[in-house]
């Protein structure tokens, strides 16, 4: 695949980022350039001021690619679901 | 060894004889259950609401608990976590864990609830009795404590 090719992923909000973004889930054509977590990150903030609110501390965000926890760092691969979503406060 | 989401209370007596009624091979059970408290740092709780990640909750509460398995010698296990609106003195967890032993028991569970604050997607919103609703931050302490069994 070349750099250029673009590549469909749904994307799933969760918490106070599905709150601030207005949306759970979207499909998305990824541009081919983006490999990583963090680099997927910067490109969202990117596509409005609802992404750059609930991304505005980046660090703080936290994803997993297909349902396994990563870190920002993470390669995308050939992740088809892509989640964010603050830390986790359950039990 | 079982995991379970759902919306509905538990029964701990009914859970615990279904998970470990007529085996002669476990010598200790330890079940522990997380409850809403009706305050959180000063602040009234009226309810708290759990939302989760479907799939990767259970997939991610299945590999806590497999970590477990590979740790203690477990004869048996049970995870069951709320979700949906609860109220105070509502139940939200359930950990049940069932060895030969007391010890393994003891540890396993503290294992799993360690993990389950730290790894399981649950995000808990409290909503006080005037109405106003915040995100419940996550704590340092339940990273403290899940670290020591690094």
């Amino acid at each position: 695949m070349s750099a250029d090719a673009t590549r469909r992923v749904r994307l799933l909000y969760f918490a106070w980022v599905r709150e601030k973004i207005g949306l759970a889930s979207e499909d998305v054509e990824l541009p081919g350039g983006i490999a990583t977590v963090e680099a997927l990150v910067e490109w969202l903030k990117q596509r409005g001021p609802q992404y750059d609110d609930a991304f505005a501390r980046p660090q703080v965000v936290r994803a997993a690619l297909d349902k396994v926890h990563v870190k920002p760092s993470a390669a995308l691969g050939s992740a088809r679901e892509i989640a964010f979503f603050p830390p986790v406060t359950g039990g | 060894m079982a995991v379970r989401v759902q919306r509905e209370d538990f029964d701990v007596t009914a859970e615990t004889e279904k998970l470990v009624g007529g085996r002669r091979d476990i010598g200790a059970v330890v079940t522990f259950t997380g409850r809403v408290r009706g305050e959180d740092d000063g602040r009234a709780v009226a309810t708290l609401t759990l939302e989760h990640y479907p799939d990767m909750t259970e997939a991610e509460m299945a590999r806590i608990e497999a970590e477990a398995l590979a740790r203690w010698p477990l004869q048996a296990s049970l995870v069951v976590h709320r979700v949906g609106e609860l109220h105070a003195g509502d139940n939200i967890v359930l950990v049940i864990t069932a060895s030969a032993h007391r010890e393994a028991a003891f540890e396993a569970a503290g294992f799993l609830m360690d993990y389950l604050k730290t790894r399981a997607p649950f995000w808990k919103k409290e909503t006080t009795p005037d109405g106003a609703s915040t995100w419940v931050e996550a704590r340092a302490e339940d990273d403290s404590a899940a670290d020591r069994w690094r």
